[in-house]
Parts: structure tokens; C-alpha cells; sequence
């Protein structure tokens, strides 16, 4: 087995070395990935496990690599290196429509819906279905329905209301409904509940779960530690571009993750939990 | 998915936090009512609301009516209106093509000459000098004309980046400039083809005129009742019968109101009679677009680009190449208006003011209801509009009032429209 830095509770799938589609393996996985702009190395070497049906809350401080390595996952920037791995095969994601075609959807901060359409309308812009040449409204709406009350979201009137009469919350769950549309594999969402209320940010971060529990693997990037520490799974902290902490979220608490977050390494472990996740660097 | 609606029971996360009646109550009536009596309350509190669609050019019309029929006896004939509603095709074609432009949040200013292209070179084509194309091949190839030449305005406008607003506004002089090459030192060409001028002067026959009108009223029923009955049957929520049934009747009112009023003899000397066929033209060109914008594809990203262009591009909608196609739509729009007009004078001049008839083409457009920065409007807002602008023009022009006091009083009922629909919107929480 080829050691990933990672620290793995017993019950997780371990990354394996093999190149095969093997049921063992983590749905993504990143191996030694770097990205450089010009002088500027934003990702170094950075190692990283996605397993469905879990949420994997990135964490670091501004300018740690967070945007640089969403983006690259969701195939807006090429990998300069290292290998990128879909269930055990690697694979090249070099454009959005790649990443796409494997079932990787992101969300982002702005939410990028036209208030000016409807809900189904927005759900459905750029796959919109057709039946000769005229928009298949019927199906399109029936879909949308499925979709928002398997999720439990439900609007209170109509989903052929205008997105620019939704509340923050709301239309994040739209932005959120429209992404698991699309039979998609892994989700990733940048800082979901930014711009939210209290209330709000529950029913996110609820929407988030209930995306896990479906099978889903939800990646989250977040500054909030009160959200990564409700709805995350997995943890993975980032400094200067380097993954110096990943593991499950019950290794680390809000210290720990901060003393990663700022300095790189944390001295410090949970009382009652085993030992606290070392750094990337072990790896190397 | 049956045809339930969603229980109450189950978890509503928008329920949630809170949604109010006002933000919730901007729905399309037809889509949440179950009976008349539902609709016309959702219908009323979509107009509290701020989206009061098409209720204040209605409005304004019927007031148009009232007054100028208390000035003038004469405005409410069955001649004065169908004279009204000729006039006023060339406004509604132009703004149905500004509709295109503004739809996307951008403007064409090069309509108004663009237009005259089209029927410059219509008139050209006919010439026995220049081989005496059939009426139908010049036309063809005056719209074909236009169309490339929205194509090249659009792909300047998306390709290099440059905004609208520029480009058209050089489109307005240089093809004013190449009308004007093309006309000579002439001044005015005559148009001597009788199916040209008949576009613009004929009538049908008042048989011919029930006919069409039962066969178009029947089509819309048909298609109407057909896209309720799958609504209701894959068990989501359509309009009540009722409704339907009143939405073709009204229809087929307000066809046999037309064509009762232009089978009334409004000749003068000699008995002239019919449905006149720039009616026709209009309603095919209305018909085309309204399902063009409203029912494929293309309409649904020419919406979402005037919404939120980025996201569009994020959900892979080709920008550039949705943009170049609606700025030759709006083009070649404009040509068949241009030939509209043409006909109308059976000759092409000079005198020909794009500037003027590109600016009334906006104003009809806003007028209707089509926002100025993209993502609301309707092809039929740009008809209403442009009954509106042809009613005023003619209204004045029966007590006799300068081309001046015109001009203001169409001013002053564009800011009225505008206004009106500012202040309607306030009210809302979110939106512009």
C-alpha cells in the first residue's frame, strides 16, 4: 500500500495503490497533486481522499489553495502534477465539461441562477429536455419535483416561481438541487452558508447531510468551524498549499484545526479521541 | 412521481425560513390554480405584487380609446381602426425585432435602417433593369440581406466585445449611408409590383377573413387544450377547464371583433372591404417568435442571458453564438418591417427616417412590458406597444395636431409606462 499521508479510521476504505476500478477504492482521490501560476507554487504535492457518501470539509486560511484546488478537481484548471484517481482510475479532468462527464458538479459561492427564470428553468438551463424541438416542460418539471422532495425541499407555493423571489436560503437550495440533477457523483459546494442567516444555514447544512446519506460525495470548503464540525465527515486543512492535516472529523477539534489552519501543525490532541492526525509532510 | 402534491406533512425546508405571501404570490396563475375562482386571486396578487404583465397597456389603450373617441367621433370607425392597426404593423414588426436586442440586456439602434435596406433592396431586385425578380425571391433575399447583416453586427458584438449600444449606433449611420448609395440621386423608387404593394394596401376577402380566423382561432384552441390536457395528465397542476375554455373564447372574440370590423365597408368612393394582409403578416411573425422565445431552446438561453449571463456560461449555454443569432433574428425582423414599409408608400425614399422609427420601435417594446435590461418581455408586449404608439400618431393626427405635439405626447406616455411599471415593482422585495 502506498502511504497518502492520510489518516484512516478502520472503517473507511483505504486509498489503494492499484490503477483498477476496484470496489475498495475512495471515489477521488489526489495524489501528490501541484498547480502552479508562474512563480507562484499553489498546490504542492497535495494528497487527498474524497469517499462517497461522506462530506469532506476543506479548511484553511485565505490564500491556503482552497479555490485553486476546487478548481482543479472541477477541471477549471488543469493539474500540473500528480495523479487525479475516479474510483481507483486515474483520469485527466481538463475542462468543466470533463469533470462533468464524470459526475463532479459544483456549487458556487455566487450562486449563478437567472432570477429572472423559475426553478425548474434554472435547474434545467444548459439540459434542458426536448421533445421535437420544443422544450418538454412537463418533463422537465416532474424531474425538478422528484429531485427537490427527495430532498425534502419543497416549496411553500409553486416550484414555477421566480428564483429572484427566493430567499438566500432558498436559492441555495435550488443551486444545490439543480447540482444532484445530474446523477452526479461528487458535489462541490464553495462556503454554501457564506451569506446565510442562522436559520438558514441549518437548512444547507441539513441539505448537505441529506446529500451524504444518499450516497453522494459532498466536498465543502468553509471558513466556518461551526458548519465543518456539524455536517463534516472528514476533515482536510490546507496551509500554503501544502494538505498538512486529513482525517476523520472526530480526530479534531476547533483548536486543532485552527493550529493547522495558521501554523501548519498542531501539538495539541483530542481527549477522547485517538491519536491526532499528523502532517502531510509525513508522506514525503 | 403520482400526481400528489407534496404532503404537508413531510419536512418543507423553505417553509423553513419563512417565505412571505407577497414573494410567493409572483407565480404564474396558471401554474398553481386549480379553478377559476384560485386563479383570478392568484392572478390578482401577481398584479399586487409588481408583475402586472400586460394590465397597464390594456389599460392604457382602453383610456387611448375613451379619449380620443370623445375628441373624435370618427376614431372609433371601423375604417379609422383598421387604418390604425396598417400603420401601426411597421412599429410592431420593429419592436418585435428590438425585443430580441433587449431581451439580452443590449439595444439595436441600426433596426430603423436596416429595415430600409430590406426594402431598398426588395425595390431593386423587382426592376426589370435588374432581371425583374418575382416578388417572393426579392423579399427572400432582402431578409436574407438583413439577416447577415445581424450576423455581422452580432458576431462584432460578441466576438470582439464591443457593446451594443456602439455598434448599432454605427449600423444606424452606415446603412443609412448604403441605403441612401443604393437609392442614388433619384431620391425615390417607385414599387410597381402588385403583390409587393398589396402586402401593405391588400385585403382579403371577407370570407377568406372568417375562414382564417376560425382556422387560427381552432389552432390556437387545439394547441392551448393539448398542453393543458398533458399537463394534467403527468399530474402536474394545470389550469381549470374553465379557464382554458375562456382563454379561446376570448381569443375568438377578439378575432371575430377583427374581422367584423375590417369586413365593415370603409371605402370611401368605393366599397373597400377585408382583413387587411398586414394583419396576417404580424400574427405569423408574433406566432413565430412567441414560440420561438418561449418554447425551445434558444428562447430559454436568450432569457437566461438577459438574466444572468454568467450563469448561463456556467451551464454551458454558448453565449456568443446565442447572441449573434438573436441579433440576426432581430435583423431580419426588421426587414420584413422595412418591406412592410416600403409596400405601404409602394415606393422606397429618401425620406425614410430610421432614426425615428428605430427609437419608436424601443419605446413601443417598453411600453408592452419588455424591461430595458434584459430577461423580461414578450414578442406580443411589442404589438400592444406599437397598437399604443400607432393609436396616439393616429388619434392626434385626426384633431389635427402637429407632428410636434406628437412627439411629446408619445414621450410623456413612454415615461408614464416606465413609471408605472417602476413603481408597480417596488413593491417587491428582491429583483430590479
Amino acid at each position: 500500500m502506498v502511504s497518502t499521508g492520510q489518516v484512516l479510521s478502520p472503517a473507511e476504505p483505504e486509498p489503494t495503490g492499484s490503477t483498477s476500478n476496484d470496489q475498495s477504492a475512495p471515489l477521488l482521490e489526489l495524489r501528490g497533486v501541484n498547480k502552479r501560476f508562474g512563480a507562484v507554487q499553489a498546490l504542492r504535492g497535495v494528497d487527498l481522499v474524497v469517499p462517497g457518501g461522506q462530506v469532506t470539509a476543506l479548511a484553511g486560511d485565505n490564500g491556503a489553495g482552497k479555490s485553486v484546488l476546487i478548481k482543479t478537481i472541477a477541471g477549471i484548471h488543469g493539474a500540473d502534477g500528480g495523479q487525479v484517481l475516479w474510483n481507483g482510475r486515474a483520469v485527466h479532468v481538463r475542462s468543466p465539461r470533463d469533470a462533468a462527464a464524470l459526475g463532479i458538479e459544483t456549487v458556487y459561492q455566487d450562486l449563478a441562477l437567472c432570477d429572472n427564470l423559475d426553478i425548474v428553468q434554472n435547474m434545467f438551463l444548459g439540459r434542458e429536455r426536448t421533445s421535437s424541438a420544443l422544450l418538454d416542460e412537463e418533463a422537465m418539471e416532474t424531474s425538478a419535483r422528484e429531485t427537490l422532495t427527495s430532498l425534502s425541499v419543497t416549496t411553500v407555493r409553486s416550484i414555477r416561481q421566480p428564483v429572484a423571489s427566493l430567499s438566500g436560503g432558498q436559492r441555495q437550495a435550488v443551486a444545490i438541487a439543480k447540482s444532484v440533477l445530474w446523477n452526479s457523483k461528487l458535489v462541490i459546494m464553495d462556503e454554501p452558508t457564506a451569506a446565510l442567516g442562522v436559520a438558514q444555514t441549518a437548512m444547507v447544512l441539513d441539505l448537505v447531510r441529506r446529500l451524504a446519506d444518499r450516497g453522494l460525495a459532498v466536498m465543502i470548503v468553509s471558513h466556518n468551524m461551526n458548519d465543518v464540525f456539524q455536517v463534516a465527515d472528514r476533515l482536510a486543512v490546507l496551509y500554503l498549499g501544502r494538505m498538512v492535516a486529513a482525517g476523520p472529523a472526530d480526530q479534531f477539534d476547533r483548536q486543532i484545526v485552527v493550529d493547522y489552519m495558521t501554523t501548519g501543525e498542531s501539538r495539541r490532541r483530542r481527549d477522547d479521541a485517538g491519536p491526532v492526525p499528523p502532517a502531510g509532510e509525513v508522506a514525503r | 412521481m403520482t400526481g400528489v402534491r407534496p404532503s404537508v406533512e413531510q419536512e418543507t425546508v423553505l417553509d423553513a425560513d419563512g417565505i412571505e405571501p407577497a414573494t410567493a404570490a409572483v407565480v404564474n396563475p396558471e401554474l398553481v390554480a386549480h379553478s377559476l375562482r384560485e386563479y383570478v386571486g392568484a392572478w390578482s396578487a401577481r398584479i399586487r405584487a409588481g408583475e402586472t404583465g400586460v394590465l397597464p397597456v390594456i389599460v392604457g389603450l382602453l383610456l387611448i380609446a375613451v379619449i380620443f373617441q370623445t375628441l373624435n367621433p370618427k376614431f372609433l370607425t371601423a375604417g379609422n381602426l383598421v387604418n390604425l392597426l396598417v400603420q401601426g404593423a411597421v412599429y410592431m414588426l420593429l419592436a418585435m425585432s428590438e425585443v430580441f436586442a433587449l431581451l439580452l440586456g443590449e439595444i439595436d439602434l441600426s433596426a430603423g435602417f436596416v429595415a430600409g435596406v430590406a426594402g431598398i433592396v426588395a425595390a431593386e431586385l423587382i426592376l426589370a433593369a435588374n432581371g425583374g425578380w418575382p416578388w417572393w425571391a426579392a423579399c427572400l433575399a432582402a431578409l436574407a440581406i438583413c439577416a447577415l447583416i445581424g450576423v455581422l453586427q452580432g458576431t462584432i458584438i460578441t466576438r470582439i466585445g464591443l457593446p451594443s449600444f456602439v455598434v448599432t449606433l454605427a449600423g444606424l449611420l452606415g446603412w443609412q449611408g448604403v441605403m441612401l448609395k443604393i437609392l442614388g440621386n433619384g431620391g425615390t423608387l417607385p414599387i410597381n409590383d402588385r403583390i409587393i404593394n398589396d402586402l401593405a394596401n391588400g385585403n382579403l376577402t371577407p370570407a377568406a377573413g372568417w375562414a382564417i380566423m376560425v382556422v387560427v382561432v381552432a389552432g390556437f384552441g387545439l394547441v392551448t387544450w393539448m398542453r393543458e390536457a398533458r399537463r394534467r395528465a403527468s399530474g402536474l397542476v394545470a389550469p381549470p377547464v374553465s379557464l382554458t375554455a375562456l382563454k379561446v373564447a376570448a381569443v375568438a372574440a377578439a378575432g371575430a371583433i377583427v374581422v367584423l370590423i375590417s369586413n365593415t365597408d370603409r371605402g370611401v368612393l368605393v366599397p373597400v372591404r377585408g382583413v387587411p394582409w398586414v394583419i396576417l403578416i404580424v400574427l405569423a411573425v408574433l406566432v413565430m417568435w412567441t414560440v420561438l422565445l418561449g418554447r425551445t431552446r434558444f428562447g430559454r438561453y436568450v432569457y437566461a442571458i438577459g438574466g444572468n449571463a454568467e450563469a448561463a456560461r456556467r451551464a454551458g449555454v454558448p453565449l456568443a453564438r446565442i447572441r449573434t443569432i438573436a441579433f440576426a433574428l432581430a435583423s431580419l425582423t426588421a426587414g420584413v418591417a422595412g418591406i412592410i414599409y416600403a409596400s405601404r408608400l409602394r415606393s422606397v425614399s429618401t425620406n425614410l427616417d430610421g432614426g425615428t422609427l428605430v427609437l419608436y420601435a424601443v419605446a413601443a417594446a417598453v411600453i408592452g412590458g419588455t424591461s430595458l435590461f434584459g430577461g423580461r418581455g414578450k414578442p406580443m408586449h411589442a404589438v400592444l406597444g406599437g397598437v399604443v404608439i400607432a393609436a396616439i400618431d393616429n388619434g392626434m393626427g385626426l384633431q389635427g395636431f402637429s407632428a410636434a405635439s406628437k412627439y411629446i405626447v408619445t414621450a410623456l406616455v413612454l415615461l408614464a409606462a416606465v413609471t408605472i411599471d417602476a413603481v408597480a415593482r417596488r413593491g417587491r422585495t428582491t429583483g430590479r
